[in-house]
């Protein structure tokens, strides 16, 4: 027996609306839904840890259940909980533990960034990926930056950002320090718009991947270290990550329960905190942008509520003509669509998303989450733009 | 009419009645079984389902207490299936007199139960969820027992050896020739006479035993003793907790399956009202008070429903108040008390001591109609507990089907699993989503257990007993009857009304929280949405 602690399972009352949210269920009869992996199972886990199903793996902690819950059970949460607490790992998986360790395989990668990226697009290379790593073999692969964003902020941007007064510190994560420094660059630039110094503090990798992959231990380590370290700034937080944010804000202290009371009333989802400046009248001047673009919202920024800023940001951009498309979830859930075993539910899953993006017919697509890029660019025609990207390019030079 | 001919009747289709047709048959004796409503639907089903160490009775009842400890460890290698091994423990709160603690121990040497006094820090270890202030405790070997699997596995055992099983059929009167009883008159749920002529009568209905000892003219009064309990949505403890003080109300929590019980009161009622099954106030609060000393948690979870049940108490010397009485085994041959043959009263007792009052009364039969093979129901398995393997080798034969429904079935039926699951899709698709009830089990239930409708299949199956009360897997059951039951479509909507009434009865005590959000919304599905009233006026209407 354990000990319970977290009961918030007794409080549904089988409605099943989680389970007609649920992106998977409505792909792939393999997953039984989170009212049964969650709640439900909760009662024979706990009468008997070996009535663990297998089927939990095909949940992508997208947490559309949480957002649909009318009695507040922390559906997702429970049954992460159940992967890693009941289903125990006996072996060393690679791909799981390269997968996971974005620090570790960036650092490597961006010092021989123009080989990697050769190589890892190589049918040979993809080939053996597919067969002994079970990388499936059409996955497009983001392709990694020259050296990191920390080293180009330290060499190049830090001394530029010396004259301002007001400051923000900025959690990069890992896509823009690895893959995207021109995003980067992006935010530094809004940032100096609007008057605002941008420092970066020491991070690592917020943890979402570890805690997908089941390395719950080194995902505490992480957060134990950005905890330290964001505890220690006294300035305003940023993350132009939505899955960054919801690990920093919420994952830290309901799922790796810990306390991050150090620093979560000064860190903000990006569009949240530009919203809140150009509330303030903090608006910088803008020229029309002339671009018909579509925004699709990620799971994780609608479970964190943060949709809505992200929207009140886009609209105050001169000349963009927004079609807000219907909320679905685009299916590669982080690491998860990176998998031979979830590739084909993964792309079932965005099958809606895609057609909803061709049938809006945009110039652009906008989208707040970085594997949401990866996924809608793998699958339609469009470039995918980050929200702070629609604000740089609308700033009067 | 029609016309039966046996060597034993016996009446009442409890743990006793259902062990006494398994003795008789193993000893090669053809017997029919007469239940007025559903197997185990009087105190065997109405009890809280411990596996009694005997530690309860060791300071009070030593002989209860040895009946207990030997009947345990015959109980766990004849019917594993029906048991699950938690291990009890005995806790010293601050408020109880620590005296008891010695005497329990004392009690429990004398009587031969293996108890021994650990720390606390190791009972929180066994028991996490345990209330962390107490001041002792000892562990016992107390275990789970699910009364409705293991009445079941009596008679399909019985059955399989040549019994007859009649549910849902009363008893109306007896047949005498001079002062001897050679058969009974009852009528089924149809309404339909059967004479049925036997050797023997055994009159093994519990509380309602008086009224058949009425029939035949005899007065054999009976102490109506309620017991109340309280059912908990998820199991807050994983061993069974005992209160270290002499029992009382509101002392033990067990966990049963998928739930945790909460027991027990003992109330004295009066005879005529041992078919109401009403649950006071007074004891919901001192149940949950209480329990809520031994594992802090019931503050906060649902309860589920509540119920109780009657002890069939014989009052043999005028004993007034119901925790007093022994709770021994009352055999009686009337020949001897009241001067009338062929028939003899199984009474008093226990749900653990079932099977010791069935070897008691087949012997006392047997000796009369002139059997001379002996009791082996103390060495034979029960159908389902067969052989022994763990449920992890039984899920790995059934890949394909998710574990949790693999492991609930086994549970729930031991080996007669391979019985019951196929790969086959339509076979393993949950009806039961809370407690993981397939087609496949109910259609088992329904075809090879003796099943009239969804409260008898509840009993099979546990289908409804979760968090859910019936609120998704009725409609799902009754559908089912008319496939694999041959009931009406009507007939299925009446099913389902019944059900509902039934879940509804014990929900009602106790009606907040999370409970209450649940029935609005089961009432908004089968009245708002399916308008149940309206169908069964309807159905009213096409039989006019």
């Amino acid at each position: 027996m354990i000990k319970l602690e977290n009961i918030s399972f007794d409080h549904c009352i089988k409605c099943t609306v989680c389970t007609m949210y649920c992106p998977v269920a409505q792909a792939t009869h393999l997953f039984p839904g989170p009212k049964q992996s969650g709640p439900d199972a909760e009662r024979l886990r706990i009468k008997n840890p070996e009535l663990v199903d297998s089927s939990l793996k095909y949940c992508t902690n997208c947490k559309r259940c949480e957002i649909a819950c009318p009695s507040n059970v922390k559906i997702a949460e429970i049954i992460q909980k159940a992967k890693w607490n009941y289903v125990k790992i006996h072996w060393f998986r690679p791909r799981d533990f390269f997968m996971s360790r974005t620090d570790l395989v960036g650092s490597i990668t961006t010092i021989v960034s123009t080989i990697t990226n050769f190589v890892v697009n190589l049918k040979i290379t993809r080939a053996f990926m597919h067969i002994f790593l079970k990388i499936p073999f059409t996955r497009q692969f983001p392709p990694y930056a020259k050296g990191t964003f920390k080293k180009l902020y330290e060499k190049k941007i830090s001394k530029t950002q010396r004259p301002f007064e007001k400051r923000v510190a900025f959690f990069h994560g890992c896509y823009i320090n690895y893959n995207n420094h021109s995003l980067g660059q992006d935010l530094i630039r809004v940032m100096n718009a609007m008057g605002y110094g941008v420092d970066i503090v020491k991070e690592k990798c917020c943890g979402v991947p570890l805690i997908a992959n089941g390395y719950i231990e080194k995902a505490k380590k992480n957060a134990k270290f950005n905890i330290a370290h964001l505890s220690k700034t006294e300035t305003p937080i940023v993350s132009t990550s939505s899955s960054c944010s919801y690990a920093l804000l919420h994952e830290y202290k309901e799922f790796l329960e810990m306390d991050n009371s150090g620093y979560i009333s000064r860190l903000d989802y990006i569009t949240k905190f530009i919203y809140d400046e150009f509330s303030r009248g903090n608006i910088p001047k803008m020229k029309p942008l002339g671009i018909r673009a579509a925004y699709h919202s990620p799971c994780h920024l609608e479970r964190m509520g943060g949709v809505m800023y992200t929207l009140g940001v886009l609209k105050k951009i001169p000349g963009l003509e927004l079609v807000i498309l219907n909320s679905e979830c685009c299916g590669i859930a982080g690491t998860y669509g990176f998998k031979n075993e979830n590739y084909e539910i993964s792309q079932a899953i965005g099958s809606a998303l895609f057609k909803l993006i061709d049938n809006a017919n945009p110039e652009f697509v906008i989208t707040d989450c970085e594997t949401c890029t990866m996924q809608i660019e793998m699958n339609t025609k469009y470039k995918v733009l980050h929200p702070v990207t629609l604000i740089a390019m609308a700033l009067k030079e | 009419m029609n016309r039966m001919e046996t060597d034993v009747i016996v009446i009442g289709g409890g743990a006793t009645g259902a062990g006494t047709i398994r003795d008789l048959a193993l000893r090669g004796v053809k017997t029919i079984l007469i239940e007025k409503n559903d197997i185990a639907s009087g105190a065997t089903g109405r009890n809280h389902g411990l596996l009694h160490s005997g530690a309860r009775y060791a300071v009070k009842d030593p002989e209860s207490a040895q009946e207990c400890i030997r009947e345990n460890q015959i109980l766990r290698k004849i019917a594993w299936h029906c048991i699950e091994d938690t291990g009890g423990l005995f806790v010293t709160l601050p408020e109880d007199d620590p005296a008891y603690h010695s005497l329990l121990l004392d009690g429990c040497k004398h009587a031969g139960i293996p108890a021994k006094e650990i720390s606390i820090k190791k009972a929180l270890q066994l028991e996490p969820n345990l209330n962390p202030h107490i001041l002792s405790a000892i562990t016992v070997p107390d275990g789970t027992i699910d009364p409705f699997r293991l009445t079941s596995a009596n008679m399909l055992d019985a059955i399989e050896r040549g019994a007859k099983v009649l549910t849902h059929t009363k008893v109306v009167s007896v047949i005498k020739k001079g002062t001897e009883i050679i058969g009974v008159l009852c009528r089924n749920i149809h309404g339909e006479e059967i004479e049925i002529y036997a050797k023997m009568v055994v009159n093994a209905a519990g509380v309602w035993g008086q009224e058949i000892c009425n029939l035949a003219g005899i007065d054999l009064p009976m102490f109506p003793s309620k017991g109340s309990m309280l059912i908990i949505d998820y199991r807050i403890n994983g061993v069974v907790i005992n209160r270290c003080r002499p029992p009382a109300d509101g002392d033990i929590i067990v966990p049963g399956d998928t739930v945790s019980l909460i027991g027990t009161t003992s109330k004295e009622i009066p005879y005529d009202k041992i078919d109401e099954y009403t649950i006071d106030d007074d004891e919901i609060d001192v149940l949950l008070s209480d329990g809520e000393k031994m594992i802090p948690n019931v503050r906060f979870t649902r309860a589920l429903r509540a119920y109780c049940g009657v002890r069939p108490l014989v009052a043999v010397s005028g004993e007034k108040q119901g925790r007093n009485i022994s709770r021994g085994i009352v055999l009686i041959d009337h020949k001897e008390r009241d001067g009338i043959d062929g028939l003899v009263t199984i009474s008093g007792g226990k749900l653990m001591t079932y099977r010791l009052m069935a070897e008691k009364t087949a012997d006392l039969v047997c000796s009369k109609i002139g059997v001379k093979a002996k009791c082996k129901t103390d060495k034979i398995p029960l159908p389902g507990s067969e052989h022994k393997f763990t449920s992890r080798r039984t899920m790995k034969k059934f890949s394909g089907i998710p574990d949790s429904v693999v492991g609930s079935t086994f549970y729930r039926h031991g080996q007669r699993l391979r019985n019951i699951l196929t790969t086959d899709k339509k076979n393993y698709r949950l009806i039961c989503e809370c407690e993981m009830v397939t087609e496949g089990e109910i259609e088992y239930a329904i075809k090879k257990l003796n099943v009239h409708d969804l409260v008898d299949l509840r009993r099979r199956t546990r289908i409804g007993m979760g968090p859910c009360q019936g609120e998704l897997c009725a409609y799902r059951g009754s559908g089912l009857f008319h496939e694999y039951g041959g009931a009406s479509p009507e007939g299925s909507v009446e099913l389902l009304n019944d059900f509902l009434e039934e879940r509804w009865k014990g929900i009602k005590p106790v009606l907040w929280g999370d409970g209450l959000r649940e029935s609005e919304f089961t009432y908004w599905i089968y009245e708002g949405l399916f308008g149940m009233s309206n169908l069964k006026n309807n159905k009213k209407g096409l039989k006019q």
